[in-house]
């Protein structure tokens, strides 16, 4: 005869209430976890999509995420003469506020689930009635054929020969065939990909790297314009902001990266490297301010937990005493208190992380959760419920059996 | 000879500390044999729950010795032993208000008391159900507490105290929700559990009707025992 369920059942409605508050709790933590594992997540997005082996930065940089980073673009032949490297690209990076210049009456093909309905409503049906909207974007210019381009394009094709093309994420809710307009110059959107954001969280557009270069100059004020060029005329310079190069499997990426450290004005950084500068310094503060929110939430449900399991101890107070006249070991109140913690634990746990995953999408950032996040928020959050539990545990193992007497 | 189940020698027992102490008993001795069904009365604060609660090893005795079914339960302190597995084991407790599980129906609130000695649950249901059939509130056995009437719920409380066959009944003011017609069942029942069991039966009780239901009739006055009585219309049932 279990005492706990047969208490819960009881008092079901109860029971449930409590669950709902706890599973809200509950999804609001698990919904930190994924949160901070989509901001890691979105650092590392554009990095990896871009399949770097090597970046060759301005020297005394860590760029081009963490720190601003000018390097002459003919660098790519030299980088590409290199033993083991097969492939270098030329890439600059910038954020631009782009606008929608109208373009077929294609809906917007947003991210799935919950955001289509979202962007639907919020957009309008056609893509007309969206001109002028302002789109924040992570343009990269690269020279196609080179490293550097969009890692896989899902809708439409990718940039060929011909200027002034776009493939932009579907994050942006640009459908091919759209034109943006950048500094004054219209791009007309040839295809899209998916999940390419900046460390931001932007979403990506590859332009080429002429375009690019371009769209840079026409983008500086006019002053610094005249200041880099030394007052000559308005022809755009070949800079990059990096060249990312491609490694052959056997080369040894150290040894390429310690040959190009030894040239002068340059500084190389291997994907690893990259990584931990886009996690420890990019997204950090991010990443530690979301963190520490995660265990504040985890340690208000702790707090919240021991207090309902203390109360729906101390209720049962009479009962408990009533157990103890009739001779039940401690053993057994032991487990009424904490099956009761566990199950209480549990069915929160479930109601929140079903809430969360059929909500996350409609989150404006990512939401990642993985069957191991998921996993492990569980083994917390059962720790958490044995923990909590010994409150009630210890109120219930003081109660005297003379309490089950009067009235 | 047959020995007695409950002894009490010396006996005293005080709550408080200083000023507000109050000494509940002082100098209790009796004894109880197996089969004898005792009253306890007295006026309100005389000390009668508090005598039936150092039986029930609830509480602790300031002095004297406290002797059940020929073991040294107290002699200046607990003897060692697992007084819940006693209590279990040894004593039905038949409380003022009837103390049933709420989250429990009634024949398991009478089921549970035969788990707790390791009587499997199926088993332990039938015997359930015997008893309660055995006390009339058959027809009540998947009701919940909440749903019986007060005589209902005393007989289920009855049948559990009963569950296990304690040799020590203890019973505090059992029929004080009663009719005096349910009020002579109950006490019919235990005399005849006191019997058929050899059980000693210890009641505290205010209610003058049945007080010719006793074997034997202690009544109690600031703590000590002022009067004891063999009530001569006690009958066998
Ligand atoms: N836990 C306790 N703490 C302090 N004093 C107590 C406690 N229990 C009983 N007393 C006191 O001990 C005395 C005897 O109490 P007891 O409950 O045994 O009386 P009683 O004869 O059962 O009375 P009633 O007929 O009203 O039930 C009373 O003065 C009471 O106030
Ligand atoms: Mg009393």
């Amino acid at each position: 005869m279990n005492l706990a369920l047969r208490d819960i059942r009881h008092n079901l409605g109860r029971f449930l209430l409590t669950c709902l508050g706890l599973g809200l709790l509950l999804g609001v933590a698990l919904a930190m976890v994924g949160i901070y594992r989509g901001v890691v997540e979105e650092a590392l997005s554009l990095a990896h999509g871009l399949r770097a082996d090597l970046w060759v930065v301005e020297a005394g940089s860590r760029g081009p995420f963490a720190e601003a980073s000018r390097i002459p673009g003919d660098v790519r032949e030299a980088v590409a003469r290199l033993p083991g490297v097969i492939a270098a690209g030329g890439v600059t990076f910038q954020t631009v506020e782009a606008r929608h210049a109208g373009g077929p009456d294609a809906a917007p093909a947003p991210e799935p689930g919950l955001a289509e309905d979202w962007v639907r409503e919020r957009l309008g049906e056609a893509g007309r009635q969206r001109i002028g909207t302002v789109l924040r974007l992570q343009v990269v210019g690269y020279e196609p054929d080179r490293p550097g381009g969009p890692p896989s394009i899902v809708e439409g094709r990718g940039i060929g020969r011909g200027r002034r093309e776009m493939v932009a994420d579907r994050g942006s809710g640009l459908a091919p065939g759209a034109m943006v307009e950048m500094g004054g110059v219209r791009f007309r959107v040839v295809g899209l990909t998916a999940r390419a954001v900046s460390t931001g969280g932007d979403p990506v557009g590859w332009i080429t790297l002429r375009d690019s270069q371009e769209l840079q100059f026409r983008l500086t004020p006019p002053a610094a314009r005249r200041a880099q060029q030394g007052g000559g005329g308005g022809q755009p310079q070949d800079t990059v902001n990096a060249v990312i190069a491609r490694l052959s499997p056997h080369a040894r990426v150290e040894e390429v990266a310690a040959g190009i450290r030894r040239w002068k004005h340059f500084a190389a950084l291997t994907a690893p490297e990259q990584e931990v500068v886009l996690t420890r310094s990019v997204v950090e503060r991010a990443r530690r301010q979301i963190g520490l929110f995660t265990v504040v939430l985890l340690l208000v449900s702790a707090v919240i937990v021991a207090l309902i399991v203390y109360t729906l101890t101390m209720d049962k107070m009479r009962e408990i005493a009533t157990l103890k006249l009739i001779g039940a070991p401690d053993g057994s109140i032991v487990a009424l208190v904490m099956q009761q913690a566990l199950m209480l634990g549990a069915v929160g746990f479930a109601g929140g992380t079903t809430l969360l995953l059929a909500a996350k999408d409609a989150f404006p950032r990512r939401v990642l959760l993985g069957p191991e996040d998921v996993g492990s928020f569980g083994l917390v959050v059962f720790g958490i419920c044995l923990l909590a539990s010994l409150l009630g545990v210890r109120y219930a193992l003081r109660i005297e059996p003379a309490q089950a007497l009067g009235g | 000879m047959r020995a007695p189940l409950v002894e009490l020698v010396g006996v005293a027992k005080g709550f408080g500390e200083g000023e507000a102490r109050v000494q509940a008993l002082s100098d209790i001795t009796l004894s109880a044999m197996p089969g004898e069904v005792v009253g306890l009365r007295g006026p309100s604060g005389s000390g009668k729950s508090t005598l039936l609660n150092l039986v029930a090893c609830i509480l602790e005795p300031d002095a004297g010795l406290l002797r059940l079914a020929g073991e040294t339960v107290w002699q200046g302190r607990w003897a060692p032993g697992d007084l819940r597995a006693l209590r279990r084991e040894k004593i039905g407790f038949i409380f003022q208000f009837h103390n049933l599980l709420p989250f429990l129906d009634a024949i398991d609130n009478v089921a549970l008391a035969l788990t707790l000695n390791g009587v499997p649950l199926a088993e332990a249901r039938r015997r359930a159900r015997d008893l309660l059939d055995y006390l009339q509130v058959g027809k009540r056995a998947s009701a919940m507490p909440a749903k019986l009437s007060g005589g209902e719920a005393q007989r289920v409380a009855i049948a559990r105290a009963l569950a296990n066959h304690p040799r020590i009944i203890l019973a505090d003011e059992p029929t004080a929700a009663l009719d005096s017609e349910r009020a002579q069942v109950v006490m019919d029942l235990l005399r005849r559990v006191a019997r058929e069991q050899s059980a000693t039966v210890l009641v505290v009780t205010h209610d003058e009707k049945i007080f010719s239901r006793f074997d034997r009739l202690i009544g109690l006055r600031d703590g000590r025992i002022e009067t004891e009585t063999r009530p001569s219309t006690a009958e066998d049932v």
